[in-house]
This record gives C-alpha cells, structure tokens and sequence, in this order.
C-alpha cells in the first residue's frame, strides 16, 4: 500500500476503527424526532407570500377567457397572475433529451397558456397573505372554457381517429424504441414451447409525506433568487431556475433542508416550482407553495401505466431461447423536464431478461401522449416492469414444461463466474451474483418446507403462495443516463472537507439527504478515512452556495458516486495532515498514521500529537512550521464512473402469501430478499432501504392505483381511496446479502436505493399465481385487487 | 361566524391565549401561529396521521380538529413529548434501530406508539402493527418501526419488573 503510511495489506476501508461495514446510528436523528427538523413547509420569512393554483377541472379544453376581477378584490390578496402574464418572465421548456432518438414534446408553460391538457394543470396564479386566502380568492376566478375530447386511453392513442394533443407534433407518439438482439426469430421456432402474456401495469405515484414544497425568495436588491426547496437534485433547479429566467447560477442559491420523502418524485422540475420562482421575481417579495394532497395525486409525477405483451421461449429441457416484449405507456401530455419520460420504457427494454443468459431479445417500446397528469421517473423506473414481465414468462414457461420455478432459474440465470459480460440488450454488467442470491434465499426461506406445507394447506382448502423474481438494478449512474442526452444534469459528485482550528471536521457534498443515509455514509467514511471519530465530522448537504457541484441523490447513486469522491477526498485531507505532521514531528508522512483523531506512528501506534493541537499550530501558530511549508487542511475531490454506464446490482425476493378464494384478499405472510451492492457501508441503512423499497413494490402489487374515468378525470385523489401500504398489512422483510464490490471504486459500492421496489411486484404477482394453480387462473396484472382475483376465479 | 373567537387552552403546560378563525385548524393553527413545526400536515382529512397530538390525554388527528375546540384542553405536541422526557427512551429506541428515514411521519408516530404503550405492557407486533395502522410512512416499510416499539416496551417491562 502507497497510501501515507497504512499498515501493509490493509485498505483505507478496514484500517482500524473503520466505521465501514458497521451499523451505527445515523447523525442528527434527535432533530427529527423531537419535531425540530426544518422541512420546507417549516420555514417562514418576513414579507412571505403565499401562491395557488388554479386547476382545470377539464383533461383538456381550451381557456377562453380568464376574469378575475372579483378574486383581485378579494381579503388579503396580492395578485392573480395568468400564464400569459407570467412568461414576461419565465420561458417555456421541452423535455426531450438527444440520445433517445425521436423522442419529442410540445413547449410547456409555467401556467398553462390558452389551453388546458390534463386535469390539474394550472391556468392561474393566486398570491395571497395566507394559503387560506388565496384558495377563497380561487374560487372566485371565473374561466371560460371550450371542451375538448380528451385522450384518455394509450390503447387508441396512435388510431387515426384519436385527437392530436399537439398539432405541431403531428401524432400523439412521443418516442419509440427497437430492438433486435440475436436470432429472435429462429429461437421461437426452435423452442419446444412458446408463451405468451399480456402484462398491465396501473398508473401509480409516489405519495411522498411531505408534500412538494417550495419557498422562492427573490431579493431585488442583491439580484438574487434564495430558493428553499424539497428537492433531490440542487444543482439542478440552480441550472433550470436560471436558465428560464434569465439569470446567471451565481444569482441562484438553492437551499435543501430537511425533505418528507421523494423517491424520484422531486427530483423533477415542476411547472408549479417554476411558476413559484417567476413570481417571486415578478412580486419582489418571498412566496411559499405548498401542494395540497389533492394537488399532489393530480400533479406529482405518476409512474408505469404500462401494457407490455410479452413472449417466451422455452425448450423441454428448461432451457429459456429467446424473450420478446411489446410495451406501450402513457406518459399524459408532456414528456416531463428536464429527465423526460421516456426513460422508463427505455429502461423496460434494457432490462428485460437481464438476469438470463439467452441472447435472443427482441424489444418495441412506444410512449404516448394522453391527457392525464404526467409519469416519470420514481423510484426503480422501469424495473418493476420489466422484472415483472421477464419473471412472470420465466413462471409461465416453468409451469408450462412442469418444472419448478427455482430449477428453470438455476439453469438460465448467468453463472456468478460469468462476469464481465453483457446482457442481451447490451447493458453491460462487472460482477453479478444471481446463483449466490438465489442459494442464499432459499436457505433462508427454506424452501422446501415451505412447498411441503403449501401442499399440506392446499388439502385444507387454504391457497397459499410462493413467488420468486430474480432482478438486476441499475445503479450509480454515469453520463450516459442524461448528459450524453444534452441534459444540464451532473453525473459527477464532490466532497470537500477541512480540519478546523479545534479538531472537528468539516465535510460538504454534493449528494442530498432525504432520509436515505447520505450523511450518515458520508460521516462514515470520511471518519474511517481521515482516523476520527464519526462525531468530529460535521456533514453539510442540499446547498450550493456550500457544496461543490454534483448530480445529487438520485438512481441510487449516493453511496457508490458521492461516497467514493468522499472516500477519496479524506484520502488527500489525510495524507495533507500527515505531511504537516511530519513538518512539525521531524518525522516523514510515511511513517505515521491518523487513528482516533491523533497522529501515531505507523509501526507501534505511539501517539505522537492530537489533531486539535496539529490544527492550533497550522492556524494560529504557523510561524512555528519550516519556513516555505504551507499547510492545506482542506481537500476536495470528484468521483464519476467511467469504466462502466451503470454499476449494476442484482438480487432476488421471494414471497409468501395467502389468497382468500372466496373474497379475493391477498395476505401476505412473509417477504424475502437477498440483494447485493457491493460494498456495504451501514448493513442496518442498507437493509432499511431495501425494506422501505419493498414496500412501495408491495403497495404497487396489492393497492396503489391512480384510477382516471373515461373523461380523463382522477377519481381517486385522496388518501381515503387511494390504497397506500399501511403497518397493519405489512409483513416483516427479511433481508440477507451477497457482496460484489465494484472494483471501479476504492470504496466498491454499488447502490441500494431501488432494489425492493424492482422485484417486490413480480414476486407477489407469481405467488398469487401459484397459489391460484389448482385454478388454472394466471394473472398478469397490477395492482391485485380483490376484484381482479375474484373476476380471475369468475366469483365476481 | 366568521369572526375571530377567544379560546385558552394549555399547549405543553404553556398557557395561550389566542383569537382565532372558527375555520382554522388546530394543526395550522399549532404550526402557524405557535411555531410548533413537529406537528407535520401530511394529508389534510385525517388519513395518514403525520398531525397526530395528544388532547386531554387521547392521541387525535389535529387536522381534524379545529382551533376553537381546543378551548380549554389539555394539548401535548412533539415538542413538549420529547422536553418532558415522556419518549425519550422510545426516541432512543427509533435511533438505534433506524426506526425513521425522512421523518416527517415520526413526531405522529412517536406519539400513536405511545399512547399504545400506555395501553398495554407488552402489545404483540400485529398489535403494534395494528395500532400504528393510521399512520402512513412511506420510507420504511414499518418493520424498523414495529421493531423500535416492540423493544422499547420490553424494556419498560423490564424496568418495572
């Protein structure tokens, strides 16, 4: 080892003390549970504003007119502001991204401008004293519309006889995707057997806690625009918020405190955040917005709403020959900025059969407009669907040749000793453990006691479940997910950390803390790195007059990017200390090393001196150092992959489950997942985040449905009707590892962020189906309903 | 009665005295007008259990009621739980077991797993999980969360053993 005088064959990661692989605490918990955390609908200034909207009733119509003279007049309100008035200062955007060929959208408006296009978009602006106000004031708006036919179901979307949402686009196809791997079709006429499903995935949101919140502070004396906002991706908004208003980042300071969930949902950019913005700048004055949860169903991104028809093919002997899949989605009007929503589907056609070693792929991918609320990326886009889709045909063809679900898997998923190779649809992969996991979880589930007593049950007219569903997990993304697209989107991350003049650490990143562990990992390795105990290190987040610029938290990118520039910053900082070590012990750097935030000898471990006495003399007294040295107690460094797009994960979850065949419930009984990300930081975070993930797989499973009627109408905005998974439905989640570092990074860890929620669904969905085999029922569709069960069984 | 109405009433053993809206809320009204911020708004009709305070000693939905009902309760909010000490060892509890991610569900939590706690000595975890059945987290899957309750209530029974 070269670095600074470790001890020979120990990493910086197990050097002693290392905090690396432990479970401790996350900092900063006391703040949150004593309800003294600062969450953005927290914050109050003086002279704040409060901003609503006014919403179409209407999926789309056009505005005729707009009177709001009676509004104007009302209590306490400060101005009514349409979106003609409102593009004096912002400018409209396209959410269309290069590297997805073909993909197109229409311009859209901070607030909508003559026309309407789904049910929710907002047509004007209501600033008031207080949010009560306004809503009183909103009502009295009076709009004119003309109501138009709406696009409501992506099935007819593209037929001659469906209305173009945008003229000027020509058709409603925001952006198609082919592909061919290998010899599709000559696989099919190969395989013994051929099955075919079609898979229905419901629209579904994020129902982040805390709603989308954004405080716009615009001071007309300092040409500034503070914006405090509950968002995954700072640096981003900075880049947007400038860019549409004209202003240079330097006049944008985006602030992120405390945030009440996001899982993908607030990593986008809103025309609400937008509008939010401009008329803080047109107002001169702070103004507050705070989505309500009727304004989160009908504005917060929504998710899958897929229907993909897919093909298997499967020789006698177990052996899969080739996957085909067709899938079509409804994004609603626009293609979401600056991400744009044809990522998921491109995701469905990149991840199918990716745990498989057949070659032969064949994909259509087509993405539509309609007039609902937008989809985009939310947590483990596009996996859910296609681990789905491939696990339910690798079930059909295990059921169809009479082989059980493990064995058809032992024999088609990619041997562990594989690696590096790539799958059928090019993604390439370093190192999976497909065999591993799936050993891993069955001894965990025990597998085999459990069929023996599912066939017990079974004698007792009790239907009870096993599902399994291998999957991959895109992870730590580099350019290649948006900026090779033209997207203003930070691949890269940095870290910068000091020593200060006591001792303590100072530690400022680029990725953001929304619950997930961000500070806590940071604390751990920059404490396991530099020799300090975790409690000397101070982590600053979610600022970027603060923190070097960076992507943020994102696609399960926070551990393996912002770690690593971490990891790799308190390398710099250390061997920076060690060197003034030196200088004032006559010593060499090499000889010495940092542990429990004192400088010792490298062989014998003899301290030598305190690093609050070191930072004394660098500070306050220099003039005591060698004349010419100068000391640097502050590093900073970038990490951004380059070897490979995607660190891709793998794993496997499992499901056990009874189904109720007389009232169609589902209860589920016990959850399983053995996931591997490398590297593991903080088991007890990183199974947490896999728990959490699970979970909102399982809400997608069982509850959670964004039900439009046949007017494009959202009938089920609130949290009464629509289905979230709560503690008494739960099942406790067991959670074991394998683990593949990354060998890109120091650090070796790969992300943990979306692994629950990409198999979670699958696995469910394959155990209703086995326990509905003496049935002969299979269904292919989410969420399960007891109503889809009881139809299935024809008891409906 | 859209006039500002006189209510007192104790908020964490604080006297107030306030004018308030017949239409206010008593969660906004906490939020707005006292600065107490650990009482979060999460959905606004009594679903998903982020405004739940304690009122006379029963744990409610503060959303659901309004400010002018209040007159002359007993209020205990997050803020006076965690002062008094009354859920420091379930605080603890929540920490060691990474009981909470974003948060903004834990101040309603803490107190619906309180006020279970006080209910019975040793509740099972489908009985944790059912008396917690109002309130919606969506970060942690509740297993953490069934977990920190479970011990911490075997850690009370001890201590009164």
């Amino acid at each position: 080892m070269s670095d600074g005088g470790n001890i020979k064959g120990l990493s910086v990661l197990d050097r002693p003390n290392s905090y690396i692989g432990k479970t401790v605490p996350r900092p900063n918990l006391d703040r949150l549970m004593q309800g003294r955390g600062q969450y953005v609908t927290d914050i109050v200034l003086p002279r704040m504003a409060h901003v609503v909207f006014l919403r179409s009733p209407h999926a789309r119509a056009k505005i005729l007119a707009i009177d709001s003279a009676t509004a104007k007049a009302m209590p306490g309100v400060i101005a009514v502001v349409t979106g003609r008035e409102l593009a004096e200062v912002i400018t409209p955007w396209v959410g269309v991204l290069t590297h997805l060929k073909g993909l197109k959208s229409a311009p859209q408006h901070a607030i909508a401008i003559d026309r309407v296009c789904w049910q929710g978009e907002a047509m004007a602006a209501i600033v008031a004293s207080s949010r009560a106000l306004a809503e009183d004031a909103a009502e009295q708006v009076i709009v004119d519309y003309e109501e138009l036919t709406p696009v409501v179901d992506m099935r007819t979307a593209l037929d001659p006889g469906t209305p173009v949402i945008h003229e000027s686009l020509g058709d409603n196809l925001a952006f198609e995707r082919n592909l061919d791997a290998g010899a599709v079709d000559d696989a099919f006429e190969k395989s013994d057997e051929v099955i075919e499903a079609e898979f229905v995935f419901g629209r579904h949101t994020g129902v982040t806690l805390e709603p989308r919140a954004i405080l716009a502070d615009w001071n007309a004396g300092e040409s500034r625009l503070t914006v405090y906002q509950g968002t995954q991706a700072p640096h981003m908004m900075q880049n947007i918020i400038a860019k549409h208003l004209d202003l240079q980042e330097s006049q944008i300071r985006v602030l992120c405190k405390d945030v009440g969930g996001s899982f993908g949902i607030k990593v986008h950019v809103y025309a609400d955040d937008m509008a939010t913005c401009a008329l803080s700048k047109l107002l001169r004055r702070p103004i507050k917005f705070v989505a309500d949860r009727v304004e989160s169903f009908t504005t917060d991104i929504h998710a899958r709403d897929h229907i993909c028809k897919g093909k298997i093919g499967v020789n006698k002997d177990g052996t899969i020959k080739a996957f085909a899949i067709d899938d079509l989605t409804g994004i609603g009007p626009y293609s979401m900025y600056p991400r744009t929503s044809a990522i998921e589907a491109n995701q469905v056609v990149n991840l199918v059969g990716g745990p498989y070693t057949t070659a032969n792929y064949r994909a259509r991918a087509r993405v539509v407009f309609q007039n609902k609320n937008v989809t985009c990326q939310y947590r483990a886009v596009g996996h859910p669907i296609a681990c789905s889709v491939t696990e339910g045909l690798v079930d059909l063809a295990a059921q169809r040749i009479g082989m059980d679900p493990v064995e058809i898997r032992r024999l088609n998923l990619i041997r562990d000793d594989a690696y590096p190779c790539a799958s059928a649809s090019g993604m390439k992969f370093e190192a999976l453990s497909h065999h591993a996991a799936l050993d891993k979880l069955l001894a965990m589930m025990n597998y085999d006691r459990l069929r023996a007593e599912q066939a017990a049950l079974r004698e007792r007219g009790i239907y009870r479940g096993i599902g399994l569903a291998s999957f991959i997990e895109v992870t730590n993304p580099a350019a290649a997910f948006y900026g090779v697209g033209g997207a203003r989107i930070s691949s890269q991350d940095g870290v910068t950390i000091r020593l200060d003049a006591t001792g303590s650490v100072i530690c400022q990143t680029s990725i953001t803390e929304q619950g997930q562990g961000s500070e806590s990992l940071t604390a751990q390795i920059v404490g396991s790195v530099l020799g300090v105990s975790m409690d000397k290190v101070r982590v600053i987040l979610g600022d970027t007059d603060n923190t070097p610029y960076g992507g943020g938290t994102w696609a399960s990118r926070g551990a393996g990017i912002g770690g690593e520039a971490a990891l790799q910053a308190a390398k710099v900082l250390r061997d920076n200390i060690l060197k003034v070590a030196a200088a004032i012990l006559q010593s060499t750097p090499g000889d010495l090393d940092i542990v429990d935030g004192k400088v010792v000898d490298a062989v014998g471990g003899a301290e030598r001196i305190e690093l609050n006495e070191l930072a004394r003399i660098v500070y306050f007294r220099p003039d005591t150092l060698p004349p010419g040295f100068q000391s640097e107690l502050m590093a900073t460094r970038h990490f951004v992959p380059r070897d490979y797009p995607f660190a891709f994960t793998n794993g496997i979850q499992a499901s056990w489950l009874e189904v109720d065949v007389n009232t169609g419930f589902i209860t589920l009984l016990d959850h399983w997942v053995v996931e591997d990300c490398g590297t593991i930081i903080n088991p007890q975070l990183v199974d947490e985040q896999i728990r959490g993930g699970v979970v909102q797989g399982l809400g997608a499973a069982l509850y959670e449905h964004c039900i439009y009627d046949e007017r494009g109408q959202l009938t089920n905005a609130n949290m009464a009707d629509y289905l979230v998974p709560m503690a008494g439905e739960m099942p406790d989640i067991q959670v074991g590892h394998c683990v593949s570092p990354t060998m890109e990074t120091e650090l070796g860890a790969k992300g943990a962020g979306e692994a629950g929620t990409a198999g979670a669904a699958a696995c469910v969905a394959n155990a209703v189906n086995d326990a509905l085999s003496p049935f002969a029922v299979t269904i292919t569709e989410i969420p399960l309903t007891p109503k889809l069960v009881l139809t299935a069984l024809k008891r409906f | 009665m859209t006039q500002p109405m006189p209510v007192s009433f104790t908020v964490n053993g604080e006297r107030v005295d306030a004018l308030v809206l017949p239409r206010l809320n008593l969660a906004d009204f906490l939020r707005d007008q006292l600065g107490l911020t650990g009482t979060h708004v999460g959905c606004e009709h009594g679903v998903c259990g982020a405004c739940t305070i304690r009122v006379d000693g029963d744990i409610v939905r503060s959303c659901l009621i309004l400010a002018v009902q209040a007159h002359g309760a007993d209020v205990q909010t997050i803020e006076g739980l965690s002062d008094s000490g009354d859920v420091a060892d379930l605080q603890n509890a929540f920490r060691n077991r990474n009981a909470l991610q974003c948060g903004f569900c834990t101040p309603g939590m803490l107190m619906a797993a309180q006020d279970l706690l006080a209910q019975q000595v040793s509740p099972t975890r489908d009985e944790i999980r059912e008396h917690l059945s109002g309130n919606y987290c969506r970060c942690t899957g509740y297993h953490a969360i069934v977990d920190a309750v479970e011990t911490t209530a075997k850690a009370r029974a001890e201590r009164r053993a």
